[in-house]
């Protein structure tokens, strides 16, 4: 699956350069199971960049990357248990240590914020989005997250409101923002349409 | 610019050519707290002139009850230094701006690094006393050629995350040795002569360092020069710039009306177009970008001098 190209937006909503070697820097590397053909297609690209690299795969094996092996392979069944071998690896990471990350915008919105969180500035950040468009999605009201959000309006799986998806995205949080669609005029809510790129 | 009117209430030598001074309010009431890494503005009048040179504070910036800088005497600088030296003495009356910063320390960071050259080490005085406060992480690397010559010696605490670089003991400052191996998330401010900013700017970004990472302030009060004229448009009146006066003082000093802060080349505040120029804009600030600097349509008039036969300002 090739890269995927969003139509443009506000400036708030993210976009994804497509990752580019730095070198034989250190680096850190995450990927679902469509990004992992563009973390092969990065060591075709050049192949020092898996020099340092570790990689965490989240639900997908070893066999998604092909034939590149990086120093370190992760693999992860879900984010709950990819998030904590990532803390790790970002705090034990040096000044120099590159990002790249790739696929869903769930996964990039997700690993990006425990970047940020480590102190990485986002821009620095690696990102090439791959695969399904759902979003990681954060009710504004009852802050919970629902991920894999495909539809707008969408149900927020912890308060069940309807909920607008908003381009309006949290870098801190890795979510987009779902806010309330009925809220001046209950139970009125516009037709359930497929979420765009 | 909000000035205050402040005495001064001590006044001691450092080393041979630093003076630290302490401004007090003469009523005793309590100053506006500033932040790590901010300056103040002090007023100079000598003779028909003011002149107004910044100085990074190095007191507690969470102490009200007054402010301190240090003072490096610069015996080939346009005299402000000269004038702190040999003029202001304990009890004197003073005018002072309220302090800003323009190297402010960035919170979100999870350590930081601060690399002092000389004089430079004034700002992370207040930034260690704020890093302190907050429970950062934090290393400072002081350089200073003699130990005579590091005035700061005496204003640092001892604790082993303070290091002290004397080149005269042979103990040079390795940057790359510093630099190779933090952590990420950390951010390095540097403060001291363009070479020791550029040396860690070309050792970061080696290392690989994101430049939002990487911060400096280069001290810098105007440089003397040769005396030239500058017109101002909108009056038609020249005025003309004394060897040791800067552009900034002598359109001050000539009533007209011009917007300032950190006088030193670096808030870009007292920007100012150029509507005619024949001859050469001598830069010298850290504010216009090179393309800017090229077409000599911008001037900073806090550190930058004309040579020509005509400069005309938009002002
Ligand atoms: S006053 Fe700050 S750049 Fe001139």
């Amino acid at each position: 699956m090739p890269k995927t190209e969003f139509s443009p937006s506000i400036d708030s909503r993210p976009t994804y350069a497509g990752l580019v070697s730095q070198g034989a820097a250190p680096a850190i590397m995450v990927a679902d199971e469509a990004g992992a053909q563009a973390l092969s297609d990065l060591a075709a690209s050049d192949a020092s960049v898996m020099d340092h690299a570790h990689v965490v795969l989240v639900g997908c094996g070893a066999s998604a990357l092909g034939d590149v092996t990086p120093t370190a392979l992760h693999e992860a069944p879900d984010f709950d248990a990819a998030t904590p071998l990532v803390t790790q690896l970002l705090n034990t990471a040096r000044m120099g240590t590159q990002i790249y990350l790739a696929g869903s915008e769930g996964l990039i919105g997700h690993v990006s914020a425990l970047a940020f969180a480590a102190g990485m500035p986002v821009d620095e950040i690696q990102m090439e989005h791959r695969g399904s468009i759902a979003r990681r999605m954060q009710c504004v009201h009852c802050k919970g997250i629902t991920e894999d959000v495909t539809t707008d309006p969408f149900t927020c799986a912890h308060c069940g409101l309807t909920l607008f998806v908003r381009d309006h995205f949290s870098r801190r949080l890795g979510v987009f923002q779902g806010v309330c669609v009925d809220a001046e005029t209950p139970g009125v809510v516009p037709e359930v349409v497929e979420i765009q790129a | 610019m909000k000035k205050l009117c402040l005495k001064v209430a001590a006044v001691e030598q450092l080393s041979p050519l630093v003076k630290r001074f302490r401004f007090e309010d003469p009523t005793g009431a309590s100053l506006p707290v500033f932040s790590g890494g901010a300056h103040l503005t002090v007023e100079m009048p000598e003779g028909d002139m003011i002149r107004r040179n910044s100085y990074s504070l190095i007191s507690d910036p969470y102490d009200g009850s007054g402010y301190e800088i240090a003072v490096r005497r610069e015996d080939k600088g346009r005299g402000g230094s000269l004038y702190m030296h040999t003029k202001v003495a304990e009890g004197d009356e003073i005018t002072v701006s309220v302090p800003s910063n323009l190297f402010q320390l960035d919170l979100r960071a999870r350590k930081h690094v601060l690399i002092g050259g000389g004089i430079g080490i004034t700002p992370f005085l207040s930034q260690l006393r704020q890093l302190d406060m907050e429970q950062k992480p934090y290393e400072l690397h002081y350089a200073a050629r003699s130990r005579e010559e590091a005035a700061g010696i005496r204003l640092l605490p001892q604790a082993a995350h303070i290091h002290v670089h004397i080149s005269e003991e042979g103990a040079r400052m390795d940057l790359g040795a510093i630099l190779d191996g933090q952590p990420l998330g950390t951010h390095v401010y540097t403060c001291g002569p363009d070479g020791l900013i550029s040396a860690v700017a070309d050792q970061t970004a080696r290392l690989g360092w994101p430049k939002t990472s990487v911060h400096s302030e280069a001290f810098t009060a105007p440089p003397p020069g040769e005396p030239f004229d500058v017109v101002v448009k909108s009056s038609g009146k020249t005025v003309h710039v004394k060897a040791d006066q800067s552009l900034l003082e002598a359109l001050e000093a000539a009533k007209v009306e011009i917007d300032y802060s950190c006088r030193g080349g670096a808030c870009g505040r007292c920007h100012t177009k150029v509507t005619a120029c024949d001859g050469r804009i001598l830069h010298n600030d850290h504010w216009l970008s090179d393309d800017e600097r090229a077409a000599q349509q911008d001037i900073m008039p806090c550190m930058s001098r004309f040579k020509g036969t005509r400069l005309e300002l938009d002002l």
